[in-house]
């Protein structure tokens, strides 16, 4: 199937219910191993760091959570490209899908980036710059979360998220950069809790297959949502009737 | 499409309902007041924060001067002309942003003496904050008025406004309390060319995104 | 100048009325009617773009739309007003032609007063007055009789026969019947819908969504 038809395929929400079965299956099995496996690896077999000790395995859930929150909001900016330029209504399925578990995600990182500070900081909370990109992350969610309430009409509220969705995106790399900017300004001898090129295999192999983990959990979670929400709003077709009306129920309408 | 007709119907509708000039402006000293107030006596301490309390300032006033940037025009009809008569409305509503700034990013740039000594910054940021100001308020304008767009269409769309719109004004607040802070630590000019791209890349952006909300509000109707 | 095929309006995906096919061509004046919210504005709107969901084909040239809002600026006056249009529209209006419209709506006397301190009936005497300036030949109204006196609606009925007359075209949505000649009338009617109370499978499921 050449790109254009497969292209005009993803429009069709029917096509895409029956072609993701056999995605969410997969993602779904995918991430229950590589979570584990990622889980049993950072939290128990990976070596403790030299400066932190024990308390550097939060690093295995903070990292994944704060990576993917991020994938997440820029692939709903990208939806709301596709819903802008094409019209298609399958891409604001997408975004509302993608929401609940952005944020979610987003409030994770902020979480366990606030236990992991506690040991290693002294404090709860600190204003560095990864904090502060994820908390404006957060507030990038809540925004678009707030206008979806806001707005009854199902195509203006599409419209509206995929707008707010792109501007956000756009200026992801620009308040990232700024805040890094702020930060180093700020704290010259920064200590980030990040990922360094330096850090051995075995610590950076977990927490690969933590964010390989996390993507996939990402994907059965999204997918999931959006066939839910798929199967609600073509709940009037006839191909959705006769996935619900299974001819072995009896007695009923 | 006439510009020159479209600068004079702004400019003679801002001079006619000049309460949207002061009643921002008047915040703006007002929440000065407040900070002097309330904040400590010792001047080091005033002269530290001085920076950040500016910005932050000037990010509420402009706010407040966003919510009413197209609510007029969409109440009685206006928008809905432009959008169907006007060959390109980007034009038109590119000028209206533009007269919004002069009236309070640029009158705040020109207010900045003022600000830096009630807020007991020292007098020789004075002309940095000046410039600070001139080179980052086009883009709180700018990105101000995308959120504007969108919320027009709701009645109580302030706060939500705010949410949209604050995440998107962090940038200018870093480099602009960078830029005040420059002059008073070491010299650097890097948060000054830091303030003009965004301000570039609000221009670029902010007038497409804002005509795009505006289509989709005037649906609402 | 104005042809629609399969034309649906869509709001919040539920198609308004039955399909439309109408074609409008110079001269004609077309009257829409319909029962209350059968989706005579939104139809409007569409064709004026400012609407996007439909369904159906739609050819439109240069029109003027004027909806239920005045369009008016009520801080500017009558004068400032039409003068705004035609820079809008890249017109250098002269000032014969201006007086020349507002003397034809009567609004002589308040063309420099502020159109807040004008009444409803005034400022949709401007609106014809912006009509008779704009150069496009096609006139989408909604609902144009609103607030206009017995006088307003005799100008109003006027001003349409010579446009007509004239070669161009209106379309206007009206409970009133327009007094204009060689008009004919468009009907909108609803879909079917389910009633409320009724026995087949899609009016209960509507029933349990609403429950």
């Amino acid at each position: 199937m050449s790109l254009t038809e497969l292209w005009h395929k993803l429009g069709s929400p029917r096509w895409f219910y029956q072609m993701s079965t056999h995605w969410v299956w997969g993602f779904g099995i995918a991430a229950i191993v590589l979570l584990l496996a990622g889980l049993l690896w950072g939290l128990l077999i990976a070596p403790p760091d030299y400066q932190q000790g024990h308390s550097v395995r939060i690093m295995y859930v903070h990292v994944p959570a704060a990576m993917v929150a991020q994938s997440i909001y820029i692939g709903m900016g990208v939806a709301g490209f596709v819903l802008f330029v094409w019209r298609m209504k399958l891409a604001d399925v997408a975004i509302a899908a993608c929401l609940p578990f952005g944020m979610l995600l987003t409030a994770l990182a902020l979480f366990s980036g606030s236990v992991w500070g506690r040991p290693t900081w002294g404090t709860w909370w600190e204003w560095d710059g990864r904090t502060v990109s994820t908390l404006v992350l957060l507030f990038l969610y809540i925004g678009i979360y707030a206008l979806r309430e806001a707005i009854p009409d199902a195509q203006l509220r599409a419209r509206a998220s995929a707008l707010v969705a792109m501007v956000g995106t756009i200026n992801i790399p620009v308040i990232k950069y700024s805040v890094e900017w702020w930060h180093t300004l700020h704290q010259p001898a920064s200590f980030t809790l990040t990922e360094k090129p330096t850090m051995p295999p075995e610590m950076y192999l977990p927490l690969l297959v933590m964010v390989l983990g996390v993507y996939c959990f990402a994907g059965y979670n999204i997918l999931s949502r959006m066939r839910i929400e798929i199967l609600r709003r073509e709940q009037g077709t006839r191909w959705v009737r006769a996935l619900v009306t299974a001819p072995t129920l009896t007695g009923q309408r | 499409m006439n510009i020159g007709a479209l600068w004079v119907r702004e400019w003679r509708v801002l001079m006619r309902n000049r309460s949207a000039i002061y009643n921002p402006i008047a915040f703006m000293f007002l929440a000065v007041m407040l900070f002097a107030v309330g904040s400590p006596v010792q001047d080091n301490a005033r002269g530290e924060y001085g920076a950040a309390v500016l910005w932050l300032i000037v990010l509420l006033t402009n706010m407040l001067s966003l919510d009413s940037l197209f609510r007029r025009d969409y109440d009685n009809g206006v928008l809905e002309q432009l959008m169907t008569t006007a060959p390109v409305p980007l034009l038109a509503v590119l000028v209206r942003i533009a007269m919004q700034w002069l009236f309070s990013g640029l009158l705040m740039a020109l207010l900045a003496p003022l600000l830096c000594v009630l807020l007991g910054l020292p007098v020789r940021v004075i002309g940095a904050t000046m410039l600070a100001l001139l080179l980052g308020t086009p883009a709180l304008s700018l990105l101000g008025a995308i959120g504007a767009s969108i919320t027009v269409g709701f009645a109580r769309g302030g706060v939500l406004l705010s949410l949209l719109v604050l995440p998107l004004f962090l940038p200018v607040l870093v480099f602009g309390v960078s830029a005040v802070n420059a002059s008073l630590g070491q010299q650097s000019a890097a948060p000054f060319y830091w303030l003009g791209f965004l301000s570039m890349l609000a221009l670029s952006l902010g007038p497409f995104a804002a005509t795009a909300g505006l289509k989709i509000s005037l649906q609402m109707q | 100048m104005l042809q629609t095929e399969d034309l649906v309006c869509v709001r919040e995906e539920r198609p308004l009325f039955k399909p439309i096919a109408l074609s409008l061509s110079r001269g004609d004046c077309v009257e829409i009617v319909g029962p209350n919210g059968v989706g005579k504005t939104t139809l409007l709107r569409t064709l004026a773009g400012l609407h996007i969901e439909y369904q159906g084909q739609v050819t439109c040239e240069q029109f003027l739309y004027q909806g239920h809002r005045m369009g008016l600026d009520e801080l500017l006056s009558p004068l400032e007003n039409l003068r705004w249009y035609g820079a809008l529209r890249g017109q250098n209006i002269s000032i014969d032609d201006l007086s020349e419209a507002l003397r034809r709506v009567g609004m002589t006397a308040d063309a420099m007063t502020e159109c807040a301190r004008l009444s409803q009936g005034q400022q949709r005497r401007v609106c014809m007055a912006r009509w008779l300036l704009d150069p496009a030949p096609l006139w989408l109204l909604d609902e144009p009789y609103t607030s206009l006196d017995q006088q307003g609606q005799g100008l109003l009925n006027e001003i349409l026969s010579q446009h007509c007359a004239a070669g161009g075209a209106v379309l206007a949505a009206t409970h009133v019947a327009l007094e204009v000649a060689h008009r004919s009338v468009l009907e909108i009617h609803p879909p079917i819908r389910p009633e409320f109370g009724g026995t087949d499978l899609a009016a209960e499921s509507a029933m349990d969504e609403w429950l």
